[in-house]
């Protein structure tokens, strides 16, 4: 039986800040930093904008694209690790927004950058399980980088959003496999604005290691090589860790470069990998396969085989594409701007 | 229905009271205008406030109010429709004596601003407009009205300059009214220059925040012997419209204050250029502007030229807020309406200290609530 | 301020955008309503606001209400819907000085307001421009 991906849709925030806007700022040097990350500008959500409003967006981008009544979906799992509340889930908003409730299962779920794509593992198994016939995962973030800290230059704002079915489907699933451990790579304690991270420990150890073990763990299981897929999607917290992830385990640039959004989109966290996929679905033809591998710091990757079909020539264009959102009309704005979006201005109370 | 009059009017110094408490507001205008009519008593008393509650933590104010009179156990009644609170009490009291029920009765208006901060105070006025589909989404009142100038001065071509030249009138003849709020000049260039609010109106088309209280006394004509000439009240009319900009008609249109016009020139047997003059709700300069156009003073879309060519202005045509209007005079919400009325009564009596409408027959007060979802007219005559 | 069933009740609106249509006349009102304010019918049926629309006025908030401090200065609108139907909302992800009277915008679900720092968080519509 076959399972996979029926609908889906991303969202990506208008406003833009350049690595050299920030860099300014902190009396760095812009041009070391933006060949070291290999990223060039990063989203930045409006002050009106969160893991829930884009969530949202690209939740309806994924219905039209699905063609199916929402009240048809069986599960919500959002996945971020900037879910706008400690308690009280993003998912039941979402949920409601789409016209999904009441029928339906939720729970969000945390796990870093990986958040989304196990949304989509857990929605997708349960549609595998036959417990329902939709199911919806969503990877979303506006996560925050601490001022002058490495990661203000990376940490961005998307959603991608799947709905997973049985039939007319767009990309089946044809394998998946996890690579997981516990690994302190980065971090964030319960009222903690922002992150933390161990330096250098976050490249060898943590990402490469899990992302290339599971890529490996992946291609093993179905016995294929990187010349079975027309396309790759690795996490993408920068420019350079992907591709030197695909580079290594043999991919080309040709098969990486549709998928690698992070230079001018920065780190999505949870929408990372999950809205790399949905570039390279905007663009995939019939027989396509993919091969998509996640990152989570604390850390985990989960690896998924998609075989794009028939039916993905039909629903491209039902809804704006990642990259037009990406490449389309940006609003560029300053560093102090970008304080009060992200609200790292101490405000008066009100 | 009996004919009515006007026979006695109070009002304080409107400003920031900041030593005043409301109770002591009220008392002091309540307590002239009933030495001006030289009553001994009143058979019920009106208030007009907006939001005792809000600015004031405090209801229950005709209770109160006849309480600080020392007249208990007289009917006290407040009345409230937002900006319009006055107006609609006035309104009440002259239906109170036009039916028989009393004979003489206090109508009055009371607004205590400056107890609360400005967030809050803001937050009380906007209840005004439709709570859950304007202000939930962030709109003020400037923001409102902004809006509706905008679409006159796309549709009509209304100017900029004209807006401002209303604020420099009223500020002129605010110069002239010892009670007003402010007391001071400004020019067209002061308006274009103040600090923005929201576009395309700045500070200065705006009504200030104000304490202040205003009372009048009505009773039944006949009036024999009565201290002051009395002023008849030779029409009362109200109206409303929507709640929310959005569901208007037109949004350059002010149906209800049109509507309540035309009842009140039926009533009174009149025409718009029976007019010697206006008091009119400038809560903002366009207001004003759309005002009279309602009241048929003007064409349709024609009311930007009126303050500029000089129609409006004390000596012209047919002056418009000869006290200041709300703009210089100040606008303490609930007692702005009852101020109108008091400034007509004035001017019929020819008691205008300065600012004398010459020959003033027959005057009109229109009191409006938020963006126009209330207007309440009256046209006032001498007895 | 906000309280939870105040808010909660105005859901099916603020997210699906959900109105009336009078059986009668037609008329779609929005929010739903008991009486029709065209023809004072009392029977409608269940109907969706169309997604876009054109800027009917607007105005740029720059002397914000308390909550609203962040996001400021802002836009707010009347939008006349494709189907008749006119809405206060906020116009965003628009350059300021090129918003005019007629644009064409379209609804995107947005964060409206936040009660402080640990109160509720608000959704709803606002409008963003179509891309020519």
């Amino acid at each position: 039986m076959s399972i996979g991906i029926v609908g889906y849709g991303s969202y990506v925030p208008r406003h833009r800040i350049k690595l050299e806007e920030i860099a300014k700022v902190w009396g760095a040097d812009a041009p070391a930093y933006k060949r070291g990350l290999g990223l060039r500008e990063k989203s930045v959500p409006a002050p009106d904008q969160d893991t829930i409003t884009m969530s949202v967006e690209a939740a309806r981008r994924a219905i039209v694209r699905a063609g199916i009544d929402p009240v048809r979906i069986g599960a919500i799992y959002v996945g971020s690790e900037s879910h706008p509340y400690a308690v009280k889930p993003s998912g039941t908003v979402v949920a409601e927004a789409i016209g999904a409730t009441p029928e339906i299962h939720c729970a969000d779920l945390e796990f870093a950058c990986k958040a989304g794509s196990e949304g989509m593992y857990i929605a997708m198994a349960l549609v595998k399980a036959g417990e329902m016939d939709y199911a919806l995962g969503i990877g979303a973030d506006t996560s925050q980088g601490a001022p002058g800290d490495a990661l203000e230059y990376s940490a961005s704002a998307g959603a991608a959003a799947f709905i997973f079915g049985r039939e007319r489907l767009v990309a089946e699933c044809e394998h998946t496999y996890a690579y997981m451990t516990d690994t302190p790579d980065f971090w964030r304690r319960e009222y903690q604005f922002y992150p933390r991270h161990a330096g250098r420990f976050t490249g060898e150890p943590a990402y490469f290691k899990h992302v290339l073990a599971c890529a490996r763990g992946l291609m093993e299981r179905s016995g294929t090589t990187p010349s079975d897929f027309r396309w790759c999607v690795f996490h993408q917290p920068n420019g350079k860790f992907p591709q030197r992830a695909a580079s290594e385990l043999g991919f080309t640039k040709d098969q990486h470069d549709q998928g690698l959004l992070s230079p001018t989109l920065g780190n999505t966290y949870s929408g990372s990998s999950p809205m790399g996929l949905s570039a390279v679905l905007d663009v995939a033809a019939s027989g396509d396969r993919i091969l998509m591998v996640s990152y989570g710091s604390g850390s985990g990757s989960d690896g998924f085989i998609w075989r794009v079909t028939d039916r993905i020539t039909e629903v491209q264009h039902l809804a704006v594409q990642t990259r037009e959102q990406l490449e389309g009309r940006r609003v560029y704005i300053d560093y102090g701007t970008y304080s009060k979006f992200r609200g790292k201005i101490r405000m008066g109370a009100e | 229905m009996r004919d009515v009059a006007v026979i006695g009017v109070g009002m304080n110094r409107w400003g920031e009271l900041w030593e005043k408490s409301h109770r002591r507001i009220w008392t002091e205008a309540a307590l002239e205008a009933i030495a001006d009519a030289g009553v001994d008593h009143v058979d019920a008393l009106y208030v007009g406030c907006m939001s005792g509650g809000l600015f004031m933590g405090q209801e229950h104010l005709g209770a109160l109010l006849a309480d600080q009179l020392g007249m208990g156990p007289i009917p006290g009644t407040r009345v409230e429709s937002a900006c319009a609170s006055g107006g609609l009490a006035f309104r009440q009291a002259y239906l109170a004596v036009a039916s028989g029920e009393h004979d003489i009765v206090l109508a009055s208006g009371l607004e205590k601003m400056t107890d609360v901060d400005g967030g809050a105070a803001t937050y009380a006025l906007s209840t005004a407009a439709d709570q859950e589909y304007e202000c939930y989404h962030g709109i003020t009142f400037p923001g409102l009205y902004a809006m509706m100038a905008r679409v006159h001065m796309h549709r009509y071509g209304t100017t900029r300059e004209q807006l401002a030249r209303v604020a420099v009138k009223n500020h002129a003849n605010g110069l002239l009214n010892p009670l007003a709020q402010f007391q001071s000049r400004i020019t067209v260039e002061d308006v274009v220059r103040s600090v923005l609010v929201a576009d395309p109106l700045r500070v200065l088309d705006c009504s200030p925040i104000t304490d202040g209280a205003a009372a009048v006394i009505l009773a039944a004509l006949p009036q024999k012997g009565s201290k002051r000439e009395p002023v008849k009240v030779a029409a009362s009319a109200a109206a409303t419209d929507t709640i929310a900009l959005h569901d208007r008609e037109d949004i350059a249109w002010l149906r209800s204050t049109d509507v309540a016009a035309a009842k009140a020139y039926a009533q009174a047997g009149i025409t718009p250029e029976d007019l010697s003059f206006c008091e009119v709700h400038d809560c903002f300069t366009i207001a004003e502007v759309m005002v009279i156009e309602a009241l048929g003073l003007t064409g349709r879309g024609k009311g930007g030229e009126a303050a500029a060519s000089g129609m409006t202005a004390l000596g012209g045509r047919v002056p418009v807020n000869p006290s200041g209007g709300l703009k210089s005079k100040g606008h303490p919400v609930g007692a702005t309406g009852i101020a109108q009325v008091r400034e007509a009564v004035l001017q019929l009596r020819g008691e205008s200290e300065g600012r004398q409408v010459e020959g003033a027959r027959w005057g009109l007060t229109q009191n409006m609530g938020g963006t126009g979802a209330s207007s309440v007219v009256h046209i006032f005559t001498r007895a | 301020m906000i309280g939870s069933a105040l808010y909660w009740r105005e859901i099916p609106q603020r997210y699906r955008y959900e109105a009336a249509s009078c059986d009668a006349c037609g008329k779609i009102h929005f929010p739903p309503r008991l009486v029709c304010s065209s023809c004072r019918g009392t029977r409608f049926s269940r109907t969706t606001l169309a997604p876009e629309g054109a800027v009917e006025t607007f105005t740029i908030i720059r002397v914000p209400p308390t909550g609203f401090t962040a996001e400021t200065p802002y836009a707010v609108g009347i939008v006349r819907l494709d189907d008749g139907v006119k809405v206060t909302a906020q116009i965003v992800d628009a350059d300021l000085d090129e918003l005019r009277i007629g644009q064409r915008v379209r609804v995107e679900f947005r964060r409206v307001q936040k009660e402080g720092e640990a109160g509720l968080l608000c959704y709803g519509y606002k409008f963003v421009p179509v891309e020519v």
